[in-house]
């Protein structure tokens, strides 16, 4: 089959950024998204032009690194699935697709289809962790956990963190995956003595890096691949009300965001010099 | 290329109003408080089919003591204050959280209503000064002389003008699309979602929506069809 694909390039934040369209043929129905973009990166590279940017790791679904819209869907229009694990096969032959990087002043874009997801990581740097006391490992069943809390928190824990639910957000906000994160470390004992503190501080940092508010609106949980429920979501007011609630010390501390790349990383982008 | 330290901390958090979520709580209640005058009301004004004399005697009864009617009216625009307050700081975020928009996105899962709360809103406001202006102070009454105290005169005088009919079933309508949104949604924002019961609470969403959107509009309707005169 053959496809074309109209994709969005920008060489970097500097860079107004446009759509260019490709033809693409010989496509196997039977390989992703990403392997098509992989065909299309070599006859770009053979052509002597620059390839397509795309993030990707693990190709197998639950790493979280992939992720682009495809005709104005996160991770386009196979429910449940990332763009990795979408086959070309669920595309008409001869169709054209739009893809577009993740867009939200939290995630600014690094190149063609790439974009900062740094947020994230400092929500997660904010509270998504437990305590515990490092040392030999703890006997397994010492704390009890109730089958359903552990259902529940592993369905919470299923999120990867790939940025679909602020993608497809209209406010882009990222509650889906900050409730994600509370309602799994919470619902299980060993996180419940961190419970009024984490949603606090995951809610302080998600406010600082400039992500828009939830209104309950649904577009995220429609997107999730791994179909994250709204459900997590309350979980986060619930914790982070009641934790305001009874909260007494005041000492809540936010990381500043940073979108800059550090010297001396290998990331080193130049704004002027890249081309 | 270091422009900010990393791993800087500052010590500026975002409180419990600064943030989106402590927002959408207050805006949780102050709906809810809002919710319960628009049940009450449509009540009130449902005794328009039982004659004159009953609506009167109802208008009266309001007013009776002046303090309770403050004390209900002050609830009432604090917590319409803070909503709109919310509402424009959650819908000031929003703007600011996606500086350069998609090309094309497309809605999966979510509902019409949930979608257009921030035009059924403003309009909603809109009407309701309107509405104050045309039944309560008396300022502008279309269709014939204003009497105080003579509501059902005042009702059916206002209604048999068509496009004040039109203007509030409109209004009514989108009174309805942001109940079906609202009504569902204030439990979310105050932190219950239960698998099982919110499927239910968004049935009950719909239907309360409907009835109460139901029950102000079959009295223009009344009106414009002679049943009421």
């Amino acid at each position: 089959m053959r496809v074309t694909l109209k994709i969005w390039r920008q060489t970097n934040r500097a860079d107004k950024g446009r759509f260019v369209k490709y033809q693409v043929g010989d496509v196997n129905p039977d390989m992703s998204i990403l392997e098509c973009l992989d065909v299309l990166n070599e006859q770009l590279i053979e052509r002597d032009e620059e390839p397509v940017a795309f993030e990707h790791d693990c190709r197998e679904g639950i790493c979280g690194s992939c992720g682009f819209m495809i005709n104005g869907v996160a991770h386009g229009p196979l429910p449940a699935t990332t763009v990795c694990q979408l086959t070309m096969r669920h595309f008409k032959d001869g169709a054209e697709l739009l893809l577009e990087p993740w867009r939200a002043r939290a995630f600014p874009i690094i190149k063609d289809l790439t974009v900062d997801r740094r947020s994230f990581d400092r929500i997660i740097a904010a509270g998504g962790y437990i305590s515990v006391s490092t040392g030999s490992a703890p006997d397994g069943n010492a704390i009890p956990v109730p089958k359903e809390a552990a259902d529940r928190a592993m369905d919470a824990a299923a999120c990867i963190g790939c940025g679909a639910c602020v993608a497809a957000c209209p406010n882009a906000s990222p509650a889906l995956f900050t409730g994600a994160k509370i309602a799994h470390l919470g619902t299980l004992p060993q996180g419940a003595p961190e419970r009024d503190r984490r949603a606090i501080h995951m809610v302080a940092q998600m406010t600082a890096e400039g992500f828009g508010g939830c209104t309950n609106i649904g577009e995220c949980t429609g997107v999730c691949p791994k179909e994250i429920p709204l459900e997590v979501i309350a979980r986060m007011n619930h914790d982070f009300i009641w934790g305001s609630w009874r909260e007494r010390d005041n000492v809540v501390t936010t990381m500043r965001p940073f979108t800059e790349w550090s010297t001396g990383s290998k990331f080193q982008i130049n704004e002027q010099e890249t081309d | 290329m270091a422009t900010t330290v990393v791993g800087a901390r500052e010590i500026q958090p975002a409180r419990f109003w600064a943030s989106t979520n402590g927002k959408k709580a207050v805006m949780a209640v102050t709906g809810f408080i809002l919710l319960l005058f628009v049940i009450g009301h449509v009540l009130g004004n449902l005794q328009v089919f039982e004659g004159p004399a009953q609506l009167n005697a109802y208008g009266r009864y309001l007013r009776a003591v002046p303090e309770i009617l403050w004390a209900v009216r002050i609830v009432l625009i604090v917590s319409v204050v803070l909503h709109i307050w919310a509402s424009i700081a959650l819908a000031t975020r929003k703007m600011q959280a996606r500086p350069v928009g998609y090309a094309n996105r497309e809605n999966v899962s979510s509902s019409y209503a949930s979608r257009t709360m921030y035009w059924s809103g403003p309009i909603i406001l809109a009407f309701v000064i309107y509405h104050l202006l045309h039944l309560t102070a008396g300022v502008v009454h279309p269709g014939g002389q204003f009497i105080e105290g003579d509501v059902y005169h005042n009702v059916v005088a206002g209604f048999s003008v068509w496009w004040v009919s039109a203007w509030y079933i409109f209004s009514m309508i989108l009174v309805g699309f942001h109940l079906r949104h609202g009504i569902w949604s204030m439990f979310q924002s105050i932190g219950f979602n239960h698998p099982r019961h919110t499927p239910i609470l968004k049935k009950a969403a719909l239907v309360l929506a409907l009835a109460i959107s139901l029950g102000y509009i079959s009295i223009p309707v009344a009106v414009m069809t002679g049943l009421i005169k």
